[in-house]
């Protein structure tokens, strides 16, 4: 009984393993059933679990997170060339330039709150696009992109006479199901930290001062370092997924650390719901299979799917759902970007706890106040006979106790 | 000597841009308390209002004219655009001015959007938390710009100036300035000026000016603060729509060019401080003219790159050694 | 010098100016161990001021403050909560989005593991006794009934018991209090005495700013009476509630 919380976060991990494991199987019906796609998932999905652990908990909206992406697949990149074809040391070198970045960034946005912060932080993330475009051509390849080359040095790989054409991980090519395996253990391993991240002195840290940082200082905590360690970790963990982005596709580009990719992983957090552990990567995978099916769409297949209408009509109709596919599916984003802030703050996560009728809406709805449990962790909690010892009858004596006292008190 | 003066006029025209842009935010940001991602797609909005203004004049009869054929043999097709096929010489003088006459189409088009979109959207959002209003209008800002991708495709569309603006003022010898920069530096103090103007002498004013001090109060003096706060906004797009419009002869409109401006004007309102009209002005023409300065050749050869991430460390800097911003109140808009 | 070592708080000689306005003008007093030290004065006076001075929310124009012979001033209000001051606001100021025991969890936890520790991977349901003693001390405090609800759910004199827990359980050496019973009705300003002289005979030293004149004599040891910024009179209850400069300051506007 004791432990049940830490048994429901456990059945969690494992209950998520076993989607990941079986994800070929799962979304087969779907459609999504392929390596490059459920790959991206996965990717995208450490991308969002690492930007949660910063907005979901803090509140603190980073606009500039695509900065630490791209330079987790730069640092990749050069991995590949310089070191090895080998994924670890390009895990190693991304996370670790990342994190760095991170920590430069951080440390100066941190000095504000608010928008000020989100303005530094997109403004910081474009500068890193701008140089990368710029100055730093000899590092990023400019427009071109960087990308492995046969005749690269490779030290390590020349040290050990390992030789590998494409990355790898120990020998395993990063292509197809086995890229999918890898990617999707990664992803699990990151799902895993972040729920011991959460159930952490250092998340709960983080959720107060979300609620109020005002009362940090009076309560004896210096918010600042654990702002900037939810900051860093969270970079890091953009860095982690850079690297795998260019382990399946070793080729690294500015445009990753555009801002438009910053606000795809805030709308996919969001989507999922901030502050929750699962919402992020059901928000990835759901903006990434429809980006996926959208964008496919072109103007013959919708005349062929809207065959059945009148010629008149369907030349309407083909045209303004054209909008939406192909080229326009950044439209349909940006439509669902504002959908999702004005109709379901909480995210889709809010959405199934209040079908559920797990948790009754929050008064002031907004993404600031938004639940700070997901479902699973709410019912947990509210059934568990607390770690603490204290137990239902206790607290009903409790209770007992403290109406006496008020009736013994009251003239 | 030559070279600084030039750099300095250089910077002041595109200062003239951030500086409406970021005048624009400030209203909003003062008046209605909210962070609009979507003003830079309102300046983008603008320029491709001469776009279509330009379109509109320039829609062409095509008549076959039997007697003249191409060297091809075929015949020759003349076209003939509608206005000037109506208005003989004067025509062809509206199309050579089709920028600068856009603006009388922009100011009613750019109103209106403003108002739809602060009523429409924008109202819902005074009371909900900051990161709320920058993510709708973030959403808005795409949708913005991807419907305009669509209709006007994704490459730039050269609009140029009068003919008689095309030319450059040679000032000294080594000073070559083009007029219509001239032109736009004018236009934008024009514009500042006229909103200052409205804010300090008009009634109207001075209760936004008042708001921008004390909402709560102004509003228990049984004031209708938002139906005027809804004109402020529509106002500061008609503001970001002119600067957009003026803006294309001097770099061609494409649909994301307000988000490239929308980052840089943050910028500057966080430089001028948060709020502060006279601020995102000074703050405006200042990093425009050390941009101009970071990129001359000499400075580049010094520190390279530095034209690119210039107003990013001028950024950096003051939030660090004066947070508030230049001219700023302190606390406006912390959390 | 005195026997200074038995001086817990020593303010000295302090000035807050705000826009020309004096808030405090050369406030002089100090706050002996184990003592229960009333701060009262009509509204405006300067109280809520002095408060925020000792706790590193505002730095003073001139004077400084001591906390068992370290100079507060120029101290974040963190590093001064660490040093063992704590304070209930005014306003209640609780961590709305998390539960009651989270609260008080927390309270507990930065002075374990002090300002900033990267505790990643251990549970914060399962640190030890301290829920134990969290629980203990809702309880104690008339609070078990609420211990896994939000604390944003509060009533008002729920929230102020709260933060007095957050307060309690740090075991500060000073206590500071601003208006504990404002805005409280009879019944719980009774009870909220009655857990102060609780509080009071574990022998920790208190400082309470309070309107009420019930509440003061009831608990005080010592009576310090600001207007205006200023110092009018100090002693202990009896003597204040003779003192004619008391009276007239409050122009009869309470009852003594
Ligand atoms: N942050 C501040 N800025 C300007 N004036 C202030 C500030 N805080 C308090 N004051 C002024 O200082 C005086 C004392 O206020 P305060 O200490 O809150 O009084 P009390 O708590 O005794 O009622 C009042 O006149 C108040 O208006
Ligand atoms: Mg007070």
């Amino acid at each position: 009984m004791k432990h049940t919380s830490k048994l429901a976060d456990i059945a969690l991990l494992i209950g998520f393993a076993i989607v990941v494991a079986l994800g070929p199987v799962i979304f087969t019906p779907i459609g999504a059933g392929y390596p490059d796609l459920l790959q991206k998932f996965a990717i995208y999905g450490i991308f969002a679990i690492g930007f949660n652990i910063l907005f979901g908990l803090t509140g603190y909206l980073s606009f500039g997170h695509a900065a630490f992406l791209g330079v987790g697949s730069y640092a990749a990149v050069w991995s590949f060339k310089l070191l090895s074809m080998d994924l670890l040391p390009a895990v190693i070198a991304s996370v670790l330039l990342a994190g760095l970045l991170a920590l430069a960034i951080g440390f100066i946005s941190l000095r504000r709150s608010g928008i000020y912060f989100s303005i530094l932080t997109l403004a910081f993330a474009q500068m890193c696009y701008n140089m990368a475009y710029s100055v730093l051509t000899p590092i990023t390849n400019g427009e071109t992109g960087l990308r492995v080359l046969r005749n690269d040095p490779r030290h390590l790989d020349a040290a050990f006479g390992y030789v590998s054409p494409m990355p790898s991980l120990l020998g395993l090519q990063i292509t197809g199901w086995t890229g999918f395996y890898i990617c999707g253990a990664v992803l699990v391993a990151a799902f895993g930290l972040s729920i011991a991240i959460f159930r952490s002195p250092f998340g709960m840290t983080l959720r107060a001062i979300k609620s109020n940082q005002n009362r940090m200082g009076y309560t004896g905590y210096s918010s600042r370092p654990y702002l900037l360690s939810a900051f860093v970790i969270s970079g890091m963990f953009a860095g982690l997924a850079g690297s795998l982005l260019a382990a399946t596709d070793p080729l690294a580009g500015a445009e990753r650390m555009q801002w438009t990719a910053s606000g795809e992983v805030v709308l996919m957090t969001i989507l999922g719901g901030a502050g929750t552990l699962l919402g992020p990567v059901l928000g990835t995978g759901l903006i990434k299979y429809f980006e996926n099916i959208f964008s496919a769409y072109n103007e013959q297949q919708l005349t062929a799917m809207f065959a059945f209408l009148p010629d008149g009509v369907r030349e309407a109709v083909v045209k303004t759902t054209g909008l939406f596919v192909g080229e326009g599916w950044q439209l349909t984003l940006g439509l669902l970007f504002m959908a999702v802030v004005i109709f379901l703050p909480g995210g889709i996560m809010e959405g199934i706890n209040r079908l559920l009728g797990l948790k009754h809406t929050p008064k002031v709805k907004s993404l600031g106040d938004s639940p700070q449990r997901d479902g699973l962790g709410e019912m947990v909690i509210e059934e568990m006979p607390p770690s603490h010892g204290a137990a239902e009858a206790d607290k009903k004596v409790a209770e007992q106790k403290n109406a006496e006292k008020k009736r013994a008190v009251a003239p | 000597m030559d070279a600084i003066i030039l750099q300095i006029l250089n910077g002041l025209d595109k200062g003239g841009a951030y500086a409406l842009i970021a005048l624009g935010l400030t209203l909003a940001f003062g008046t209605l308390g909210v962070v609009n991602f979507a003003h830079g797609a309102l300046f983008m909005l603008g320029a491709f209002c001469a776009v279509v203004f330009n379109k509109l004049l320039t829609l062409e009869i095509v008549r076959v004219d039997p007697t003249k054929t191409t060297p091809w043999g075929s015949p020759l097709e003349v076209k003939t655009p509608y206005v000037q096929a109506m208005l003989g010489d004067w025509g062809k003088v509206f199309i050579d001015y089709s920028v600068p006459v856009s603006i009388v189409m922009a100011i009613p088009v750019m109103l209106l959007i403003g108002i739809v979109i602060e009523r429409g959207l924008i109202r819902f959002f005074y009371k909900r938390p900051h990161a709320d209003q920058i993510l709708v209008t973030f959403g808005l800002a795409i949708v913005l710009q991807e419907i305009v991708k669509h209709f006007f495709g994704a490459n730039p569309i050269a609009q140029s100036a009068p003919q008689i603006f095309s030319g450059s003022l040679q000032m000294t010898e080594a000073i070559v300035y083009p007029y219509w920069r001239i032109i736009y530096l004018a236009f934008s103090l024009a514009v500042i000026a006229a909103v200052f103007a409205f804010l300090q002498l008009t009634t109207f004013g001075m209760v936004v000016r008042a708001g921008m001090q004390d909402r709560e109060t102004v509003g228990l003096l049984g004031i209708n603060i938002e139906r005027r706060f809804t004109i402020v906004f529509g106002l500061a797009a008609v503001v970001a729509g002119v600067a957009g419009v003026m803006y294309t002869p001097i770099v061609p409109p494409d649909y994301h060019m307000g988000m490239d401006f929308l980052v840089l004007s943050f910028v500057v309102v966080v430089v001028g401080g948060m709020g502060s009209l006279p601020g995102a002005v000074l703050a405006g023409f200042l990093l425009g003219i050390l941009q101009s300065f970071a990129s001359m050749n000499e400075v580049k050869a010094l520190v390279p790159g530095i034209d690119q991430i210039i107003i990013y460390l001028v950024a950096v800097v003051i939030l660090l050694v004066r947070p508030r911003g230049l001219l700023g109140r302190k606390g406006v808009m912390e959390s | 010098m005195i026997a200074t070592n038995d001086i817990v708080l020593h303010i000295d000689h302090v000035h807050k100016t705000f826009a020309g306005l004096h808030a405090l003008a050369d406030v002089h007093l100090d706050i002996r161990e184990g003592e229960t030290h009333a701060i009262i004065g009509p509204n405006g006076a300067g109280k809520s001021t002095l408060l925020n001075v000792c706790v590193g929310v505002l730095p003073p124009t001139q004077g400084k403050v001591m906390f068992h012979g370290t100079e507060l001033t120029g101290l974040k209000p963190y590093e001064i909560n660490q040093l063992g001051v704590a304070r209930v606001f005014q306003t209640p100021e609780i961590f709305g989005d998390l539960t009651v025991l989270e609260n008080v969890m927390m309270a507990m936890l930065s002075h374990r593991d002090g300002a900033f520790r990267l505790k990643l991977v251990s549970r914060f349901d399962e640190q030890g006794e301290i829920g134990q003693r969290a629980i203990q001390a809702l309880r104690d405090r008339g609070l078990g009934g609420h211990i896994y609800h939000l604390a944003g759910a509060l009533s008002r004199g729920d929230k102020r018991r709260l933060e007095l827990v957050m307060g309690l359980v740090q075991k500060p050496k000073l206590l500071l209090l601003d208006e504990p019973t404002a805005g409280m009705a009879r019944a719980d300003t009774n009870a909220t005495i009655e857990i102060l002289r609780q509080i009071k005979e574990s022998g920790m030293t208190i400082v309470i700013i309070e309107h009420d004149m019930h509440v003061v004599f009831s608990l005080a040891d010592r009576i310090t009476v600001l207007a205006g910024g200023r110092v009018i009179a100090q002693g202990v209850p009896d003597e204040i509630k003779g003192n004619p400069k008391v009276i007239e300051a409050y122009l009869g506007e309470e009852q003594v």
